[in-house]
């Protein structure tokens, strides 16, 4: 206006240039979705959960398990339940809470490239994955050791390579189904119920149209994710048929819904 | 700089921004008033790329918001306040969004200093924040990548007399440095006092556009006299529409130097002769929309 307005104390006293701003790099995005999983109140607790609830089920197979027992196979399948429910929370919560909690409007005006932003996602919760899991087995063997110890037992390392490889896997692909549904729905509590749904309700349909319409059975496996699912948990993936199962149900359940999310997701209005 | 081009929004079965067109200058502070509704909120985000137009375009600057390589260092934008995750403490949603532009951590400080938030209260959660402290929050993350553009939706809503107050001096004293701001307010006497330009928007279309000064100018004529009868008529017979105001005075749109010569012809003696700008912004906000308005006044 005039020039008699005082300039307020901001640290903009400088003319104002037009500076050559550089892109924002992926891997900042990375680790700023990494970071904003767990700086809200929900996300804390669920990485503290993670990490409590394996103490916690490695003290229960210490204390509750016949000294047969106490093997790592069994530390690791008890601590691999919980985990299996909490990283898909997870993942969820790290593409709803956009739109649900309404950052969204600051993060896709930070960041005017949507599937950057998502894609960004997508790793933090690989990584968050990655992390979980290998949180799990070395609880889990430091259970196995003091278990065994206690117990008077030779530790006994039962669990192959191959078998935490797919156990790992399976928790991925558990957060890859908890991430489309975030995706197609934007909506935390719309995802949560329907990641119940598709993980509670759903097999118990199939089960049931297998048993009811014999042609079922062998499709069954084909498009029934928590079937391959439990394979690989139980690190029972092995032949090539079988993996060509789980390709079968990432595509169904992960592959196809997520591009078609990522599409609406791209065009649709952050309010 | 900020250019509107033809813009339209459509939703299914009505038309929310309808061909808008206008531009936001470098050095002044341009206000956009409109009813509820009118579209004032979705011209914003089109701007900044959250809702995809229908047809026309908006650019800063001369670009696409969506190909800044890294918008929150050129734009500074405050939608909605109340859009923060609340389970974040306001220091938390500063340093995301000082980590996403790049910028070094003290910048945060910096900022919390500067909308006078206490160390103490960054440190809550957002859930937890009054409407004004929200609203001081928004604008610090809009002021963070020290912009040459503001976009402010509302911005003082919520804010106490003494952070009004501030807000004006920060956002003249932005622009006075070169800087352009678009600022969107129902709190007419702020825009009033701010504002160089105004927009106005009903229904969707503009309505008015120009600098405050030709807006206000052109709210018309106020003359008395002890006949005011006599001066409508005469007004009248001079081809000049008129309205006489109970307590006798008429207003006209004509300018006042036409009143004054056919009030001489006619040989009435006027008592009071100007501009009708005490009328202000609010009278002319209302006038302007008046077919838009949900009360359907007349100003």
């Amino acid at each position: 206006m005039t020039a008699t307005i005082v300039p307020p104390a901001t640290t903009t006293q400088t003319a104002r240039v037009r500076r050559t701003a550089r892109p924002i790099p992926t891997t900042r995005l990375v680790k700023v979705e990494l970071r904003k999983m767990f700086t809200t109140r929900s996300g804390f607790w669920m990485l503290v959960s993670i990490g409590v609830l394996s103490v916690i089920a490695t003290g229960a197979v210490i204390i509750f398990a016949p000294d047969s027992d106490v093997t790592y196979e069994n530390f690791f399948a008890a601590i691999g339940l919980p985990m299996s429910v909490i990283l898909p929370m997870i993942a969820i919560l790290a593409v709803t809470n956009e739109w649900s909690q309404r950052s969204g409007l600051t993060t896709f005006t930070l960041v005017p490239s949507r599937g950057r932003v998502i894609g960004a996602k997508a790793i933090a919760t690989v990584l968050v994955g990655l992390g979980s899991t290998v949180l799990g087995f070395t609880v889990g063997a430091l259970g196995n050791l003091a278990g065994s110890a206690l117990a008077g037992v030779d530790t006994v390392w039962d669990v192959s390579l191959v078998h935490a490889s797919q156990l790992l896997l399976g928790n991925l692909v558990g957060m890859a189904i908890g991430f489309t549904l975030g995706v197609v729905l934007r909506n935390s509590a719309g995802a949560i119920v329907g990641y119940f749904v598709v993980s509670l309700v759903l097999p118990g349909i199939l089960e049931l149209l297998a048993l009811v319409r014999e042609w079922f059975l062998d499709l069954q496996p084909w498009i029934d994710w928590n079937y391959t699912q439990v394979e690989l948990f139980e690190g029972a993936t092995n032949t090539a048929e079988e993996w060509a199962m789980l390709a079968s149900t990432t595509m169904i359940w992960v592959v196809v819904p997520l591009v078609v999310g990522l599409l609406f997701l791209r065009r649709s209005e952050v309010k | 700089m900020i250019t509107v081009e033809s813009l339209t929004r459509r939703y299914a079965g009505f038309t929310a921004v309808d061909n808008v067109s206008f531009t936001a200058r470098a050095g002044r502070v341009t206000g956009f008033l409109g009813p509820n509704g009118a579209g004032k909120s979705t011209t914003m985000r089109v701007m900044v790329g959250l809702t995809v137009p229908t047809s026309g375009s908006a650019t800063i600057n001369g670009e696409r918001f969506a190909d800044l390589p890294n918008p929150g260092l050129e734009v500074g934008v405050l939608l909605d306040a109340s859009a923060q995750h609340a389970g974040r403490t306001g220091r938390e949603i500063l340093t995301i969004a000082s980590d996403t532009m790049g910028l070094p951590r003290t910048r945060v400080d910096v900022m919390i200093e500067l909308v006078s938030l206490t160390p103490t209260e960054a440190k809550r959660r957002v859930r937890n924040y009054s409407l004004g402290m929200r609203q001081r929050l928004g604008i610090a993350t809009a002021l963070l990548g020290d912009p040459q553009v503001l976009i402010l939706d509302e911005p003082a809503n919520g804010l106490d007399p003494a952070g009004i107050r501030w807000m004006r001096d920060l956002l003249t004293g932005f622009a006075s440095q070169g800087g352009t701001v678009l600022l969107s307010s129902h709190l007419l006497h702020e825009i009033e006092v701010i504002a160089d330009d105004l927009v106005v928007i009903g229904n969707g279309k503009i309505v008015a556009a120009g600098t405050k000064e030709e807006l206000l100018a052109a709210a018309g004529t106020l003359a008395r006299s002890t006949s005011p009868r006599d001066l409508a008529h005469a007004l009248e017979q001079a081809g000049i529409p008129s309205t006489l105001a109970g307590d006798g005075s008429v207003r006209t749109d004509a300018d006042p130097g036409r009143v004054g010569a056919v009030a001489l012809t006619a040989g009435i003696a006027l008592t009071e002769l100007r501009s009708a700008e005490g009328a202000g912004l609010e009278d002319m906000f209302l006038s302007l929309t008046a077919d838009t308005q949900r009360e359907g006044v007349a100003a």
